[in-house]
């Protein structure tokens, strides 16, 4: 057996199926890593050229000039959104968190963690179609309210659940110091464990409006797009995913590349949040383990 | 809450609280914690009891044959509802992504098991990067580069060679051109990727090291000692795995949609067009008014979506624990503070 280093009474029919193996992993990471790169270059070469004060000022152009046109209305109806969605949803979760880690305990408990899981894996154009029922219906139109309410109900549940993990990593010993020298339990929570858990939370609200940001289903279903500016919560409203949905779908190529645009801004605030959420969290453990 | 902010002393030499004040608030902030939580029960209990509503009239109207039917005609008059084709296209788009995803999610969770540190880390926050690219960047993606290259190399060569094969060359016969299924099954593929990869990871996490590092001790390859040791306990985290990433990827919506090509169909061949609940639903919803029974029986195909899904994340959670109790690990937390001031 030549070059058998360390297993050198290895038969040769396990030493290759040994080999292959090794193969059969290293090839699965390099699969793996075959879609992120391209889809990073494709995003950025096509989209980067789109770029310009237009883009990011004008209200769509019509459809003669249909490149010298913007896409502005759909950044503020996202930011509008995600915003109201933010809102509602990041004292919603932390709370709910706060029920779960802090307090909650028995069967309720754990029928709250169940239905946070349940929400967390439902299809998100579901929640859309809930909202619609609901609120669009109600009103009796489309609206960045209901586009925020339908990326609440996604919202809630994700920082339930990633808080609740986070305030379960701060040491019980603050908890008991804080709670010998007298200080009320709810002061405990508010001035000691959730600040000391705050790089954690900020994590998980990141985390989550990466989420809102990139969601088009529910938004589609909810705000329905418009094309001119919006700020009012209860007209219909415009959102980048939703925009580069419409022009992906459109037969215009000078819509096609604005579709590549947004999706490029869409790309990097989305990885930049989520990248810069990992690097937060794992600061954190570091800190607190 | 609000009212827990303004009665809070503002630190040292605060006005002094009675130790009855702080109970009640102690006590109120709590309760109000639990209502919360609760809200989020509230929430699930709502949308459920509202879908069903929604979609009563045309649940009454079809009955099973809602689930049976082949018809989609939201023509007033003429309505016809059948959810069949799409069951069917959410099925096998999810299927073939699954087919694709499995494989090399568990050779990279189990390489990621096996090396350490700096080359595992960035290994896996690369495919973790990959779960918070948006929907619609995957589906542009997939529409522009993706299909064209499928078209034109991909579909014509597997035409050409499994497509001559007796049986599973029926799954591969057609014409290349033009949306299809196995275009939409691949993109679904990438993007359920990462959360097999991260739950296989965890179940590898949990299997114990010591009967592994004897079978390495008694002179097995990695491989056999991985055979031998690891995968046995692993396999029902690993089905529990796949069964999570099959329940992602029936409801993925806008990708699919994308790519589809939205004619629902019911076919053996792969090569084709097709399309599934969340598509059809996302395609369709803008169109149809709120006249007659099409929002209804778009509603019903929700309530479909919803059930299906709920089923595979209920099994998948029963899977991955049965590894987690297998291995003798109890994966229930314990609570972290001693009781206090509890509601309920």
């Amino acid at each position: 057996m030549p070059q058998a280093t360390g297993l050198s009474g290895v038969a040769a029919s396990r030493r290759r199926k040994n080999a292959l193996f090794t193969l059969f992993m290293w090839s699965c990471a390099a699969i793996a890593m075959v879609p992120l790169v391209f889809i990073t270059l494709y995003v950025v070469s096509k989209g980067a050229s789109v770029l310009s004060v237009n883009f990011f000022t004008k209200e769509p152009a019509g459809p003669l000039n249909p490149a010298e046109g913007g896409i502005a209305p759909a950044f503020i109806g996202t930011f509008l959104m995600v915003g109201i969605a933010t809102l509602i949803a990041v004292p919603l979760g932390v709370l709910t968190a706060v029920y779960l880690a802090e307090y909650g305990r028995g069967r309720f408990a754990g029928v709250v963690r169940v239905v946070a899981e349940v929400l967390l894996s439902t299809p998100s154009i579901v929640a859309g179609a809930f909202i619609w029922s609901v609120v669009v219906v109600l009103l009796g139109n489309f609206s960045a309210l209901a586009g925020a309410l339908s990326l609440v109900v996604l919202m809630w549940p994700i920082v339930a659940r990633a808080t609740e993990e986070i305030l379960r990593l701060v040491p019980d010993e603050l908890r008991e110091g804080a709670l010998a020298l007298g200080v009320a339990r709810w002061k405990v929570i508010l001035r000691v464990v959730i600040p000391t858990a705050g790089a954690g939370i900020l994590t998980a609200i990141m985390l989550a409006v990466a989420r809102g940001l990139g969601e088009t289903a529910p938004i589609l279903l909810t705000a329905l797009g418009n094309d001119f500016f919006n700020v009012d919560p209860l007209k219909p409203t415009d959102a980048v995913p939703l925009r580069v949905y419409d022009y992906a779908r459109t037969p215009v190529e000078a819509l096609h590349s604005i579709a590549w645009g947004g999706a490029l801004v869409l790309l990097v605030s989305v990885l930049f949040l989520s990248i810069a959420a990992r690097v937060l969290s794992s600061r954190q453990k570091k800190r607190t383990a | 809450m609000g009212a827990a902010e303004r009665a809070e002393p503002g630190g040292a030499g605060a006005p002094w609280v009675s130790p009855r004040r702080s109970r009640l608030l102690d006590r109120g902030f709590s309760w109000s914690t639990a209502v919360i939580a609760a809200g989020l029960i509230v929430l699930l209990a709502y949308l459920i009891f509202d879908l069903m509503g929604g979609s009563w009239r045309t649940f009454s109207r079809f009955g099973f044959g809602f689930f049976t039917g082949r018809e989609w005609n939201p023509v007033n008059g003429r309505e016809d509802f059948g959810a069949l084709p799409f069951i069917f296209g959410t099925l096998l788009t999810s299927a073939i992504a699954v087919t694709v995803a499995v494989p090399v999610a568990v050779g990279l969770g189990l390489l990621l098991n096996q090396v350490r540190g700096a080359i595992a880390n960035p290994l896996a926050t690369f495919v973790d990067i990959l779960a918070a690219i948006p929907s619609v960047v995957y589906g542009l993606w997939g529409l522009y580069v993706l299909k064209p290259v499928f078209d034109t190399k991909v579909e014509p060569f597997l035409v050409a060679t499994i497509g001559k094969l007796p049986v599973i060359g029926r799954l591969f016969t057609g014409n290349a051109n033009g949306p299809d299924v196995f275009t939409a099954g691949v993109i679904l593929a990438i993007m359920i990727l990462p959360i097999i990869t991260a739950v296989t990871r965890e179940v590898l996490a949990v299997v114990p090291r010591d009967q592994r590092e004897a079978a390495l001790a008694l002179g097995a390859t990695r491989w056999e000692s991985i055979r031998m040791a690891v995968l046995p306990y692993a396999r029902s985290g690993i089905i529990g795995a796949t069964v999570l990433g099959l329940g992602r990827a029936l409801g993925e919506t806008i990708a699919v949609s994308m790519v589809v090509g939205n004619v629902p169909r019911i076919g053996v061949s792969l090569i084709g067009p097709g399309a599934t609940i969340p598509s059809w639903i996302a395609s369709s919803f803008r169109e149809a008014t709120s006249v007659g029974l099409h929002r209804s029986a778009l509603l019903a195909l929700a309530v479909v979506l919803v059930i299906m899904a709920f089923i595979m994340a209920f099994t998948s959670r029963l899977l991955v624990r049965r590894t987690e109790r297998s291995v003798g690990r109890d994966s229930e937390p314990e609570p972290t503070v001693p009781e206090l001031g509890t509601p309920a």
